[in-house]
């Protein structure tokens, strides 16, 4: 399911300059995928332009993501706090270890996994030239977020989401907008408790979400959901560091490529 | 004028004498060779203006529906499909597909070439473009920053030990925060007075922090200078006459009254309007009142000799007028305390009220005509 969305993604990636999400590709395997436009870049070969895009895609862990985080540190950074029994959503609860003086305490086993399958296909994203869009409703971490995206060339939104944002991109920006790639949530909920309104756009446009879901949050639409705390500034700062190196790590990756095969 | 040159010639030809007699078609006449090309005269060209409008007659209208059936089957066999089962919705569509209009397309429509935000590969510029206000909300970011800046530098003051309020405070008299068009000026995008007051918001509370002092030129930038009221007087320079007396001019206005004065620093106190002495110029005591009041008020009443000339207006108008004058006069041989002083008394503003317009339907500038309910 998830290599089936990684290929979508990618299929739509392909095509610069035309709005990424338009391209609602529908059903593609991997062979037609691989078979489909191929974008010419303009001092490279066709031929190796494809190798540079489709030799990360052979290896499982080609940016070796999981060296960059343990399980040890995500307990010290406290991630596996999660809310109170009352404020649990019932769709959390396969992620949830158990309960502890009521408190819900996240399986960060889970965690783990799910947070290494989407820092893998942020890397993928951001090596293969795509917009992240950082989306964090919370006071308390906007600045965080918003200097994050600065440090890794990406963009964020952390502000009032405006109704049309995705939906209606080409009437308010403009005609040939692009649309984020990949709209990562630092937090799925905004300031009422409520569910972002950005993962029903972004499902709507066929963007594909990472989201940190906490134990009160609903993972239903986001597509790489990591079942994790929202609400502590260590463990935002985690996130937001280990999103920021592996960003760094694709795009300097795909550098060193290019260099690499353009000789 | 050619047809008729062609007709004559024709005639001429065929040896026809009279050229006024009404040209009759050549009947069959086998030795003329050119054939007439115009056949009518004016007189025979139909009037159309004489007949009429169109008379919408049974076979006229059964005529023109002919017509169009045969035209809409022409038109079937034109797009290619069966004149039989033609039917208006067909006809339209058809007629928008041959001529098609940019009047009415819209994608015909011509368009605005914005500033474009992005690169060639699509990606934008500023990192905050997805939010719509860009400008803004990079404002607000960056200033915040700094309130963050400043909290961590008085944590590290506090932990040196070197943490003291008395830091040197920046001077905000005389100056006032941006307006919410200037912003909007100064950050080319549209904001709402909801943003508006969230930036004062957050600057006032980047002023309120002890070391705030350390961010001054970023503040000044949204701060404007106040026009100082107070050193706008313009105060008469003082001049001496032949006898080294010490005089100074000025001029006052009051409705349509004008009066000029001459303040000289005698010590007699009299005072000379238009050449006459102030008691017979002025019989009422009001009037004189006025005059008095400016030299009242500095406690300078015996001091200064009046000569003052004054045009227009009743005698109500030329007073105050004189005792603007006076009061301007004053101005150079008074210290800067006693000037502010008169300015509040209200001595030095001169008073802007005229007569007000009689308006038409009214009976005066604010009288109404009787109402009548009925």
């Amino acid at each position: 399911m998830a290599a089936r969305v990684l290929m979508k993604a990618i299929h739509s990636l392909r095509s610069p300059g035309v709005v990424g999400a338009a391209l609602s590709c529908n059903g593609h395997t991997f062979s037609s995928a691989a078979a489909a436009a191929r974008p010419a870049a303009p001092s490279v070969d066709a031929g190796v332009n494809e190798k540079i895009l489709n030799v990360p895609l052979t290896q499982p862990d080609y940016f070796r993501l999981s060296e960059l985080f343990t399980v040890k540190d995500l307990f010290e950074a406290r991630v596996h706090l999660g809310h109170k029994k009352g404020c649990r959503h019932r769709l959390m609860e396969p992620y949830l270890f158990g309960s502890r003086l009521d408190v819900d305490i996240i399986d960060l086993e889970q965690t783990a996994d799910h947070l290494q399958r989407a820092l893998n296909f942020t890397a993928h994203v951001a090596y293969r030239g795509g917009i992240v869009l950082f989306v964090s409703r919370r006071r308390q971490f906007a600045h965080l977020v918003e200097r994050t995206a600065q440090e890794c060339g990406e963009y964020a939104h952390t502000r009032y989401w405006q109704g049309g944002l995705l939906t209606n991109a080409p009437v308010q920006y403009g005609p040939g907008v692009r649309l984020p790639d990949l709209i990562v949530f630092l937090s799925t909920l905004n300031n009422v408790f409520q569910t972002h309104v950005g993962i029903r756009d972004a499902a709507k446009m066929n963007i594909p979400t990472v989201g940190i879901v906490d134990s009160n949050c609903n993972p239903s639409l986001v597509t790489y959901p990591v079942p994790g705390n929202d609400d502590t500034p260590v463990a935002m700062e985690l996130y937001c560091r280990l999103l920021k190196m592996t960003i760094n790590r694709a795009k300097d990756k795909r550098k060193r490529m290019e260099l690499l095969k353009g000789i | 004028m050619a047809a008729c040159r062609a007709v004559r010639a024709v005639l001429v030809k065929c040896g026809k004498s009279s050229w006024t007699s009404v040209p009759r078609p050549p009947q069959t006449d086998r030795q003329l060779l050119s054939r007439q090309i115009c056949v009518s005269s004016a007189a025979w060209r139909k009037n159309l203006a004489a007949a009429g409008p169109e008379k919408f007659s049974e076979e006229y209208i059964k005529k023109q529906v002919e017509e169009f059936n045969i035209g809409k089957r022409h038109l079937a066999n034109i797009m290619g499909e069966d004149p039989e089962t033609f039917t208006q919705e067909d006809i339209d569509r058809s007629i928008a597909y041959l001529f098609p209009s940019g009047l009415f397309e819209k994608r015909a429509r011509p368009v605005m070439k914005v500033t474009v935000q992005w690169g060639e590969d699509g990606r934008p510029f500023h990192y905050m473009f997805y939010t719509g206000k860009q400008a803004y909300y990079s404002l607000m970011h960056d200033t915040f920053g700094k309130v963050l800046a400043l909290e961590k530098y008085q944590d590290s003051m506090r932990n040196k030990g070197l943490f003291t309020k008395d830091t040197r405070q920046m001077s905000l008299t005389g100056s006032r925060w941006l307006l919410k068009e200037e912003l909007e000026e100064l950050l080319v995008e549209n904001i709402s007075d909801h943003d508006y007051t969230r930036f004062l918001q957050l600057m006032e509370r980047l002023l309120s922090m002890p070391y705030c002092a350390m961010e001054e030129e970023f503040v000044q930038r949204f701060r404007r200078q106040l026009e100082v009221q107070s050193s706008k007087q313009e105060i008469p320079a003082v001049q001496h006459d032949e006898n080294g007396v010490a005089f100074s001019q000025a001029e006052g206005r009051r409705k349509t009254a004008k009066a000029s004065i001459k303040l000289r620093d005698c010590g007699t106190g009299s005072i000379t309007i238009n050449g006459k002495s102030y008691l017979l110029y002025f019989p009422v005591l009001q009037d004189r009142e006025q005059l008095m009041f400016p030299l009242h008020f500095v406690d300078m009443l015996g001091r200064f000799n009046v000569e003052a000339s004054v045009e227009g207006g009743g005698h109500c108008a030329q007073a105050g007028a004189l005792r603007l004058a006076v009061s301007r006069a004053l101005l150079s041989f008074v210290s800067a305390g006693e000037m502010e002083s008169m300015r509040q008394a209200g001595l030095l503003t001169p008073d802007p009220r005229v007569k007000e317009r009689k308006k038409p339907g009214q009976a005066g500038a604010r009288k109404k005509f009787t109402w009548k309910k009925r």
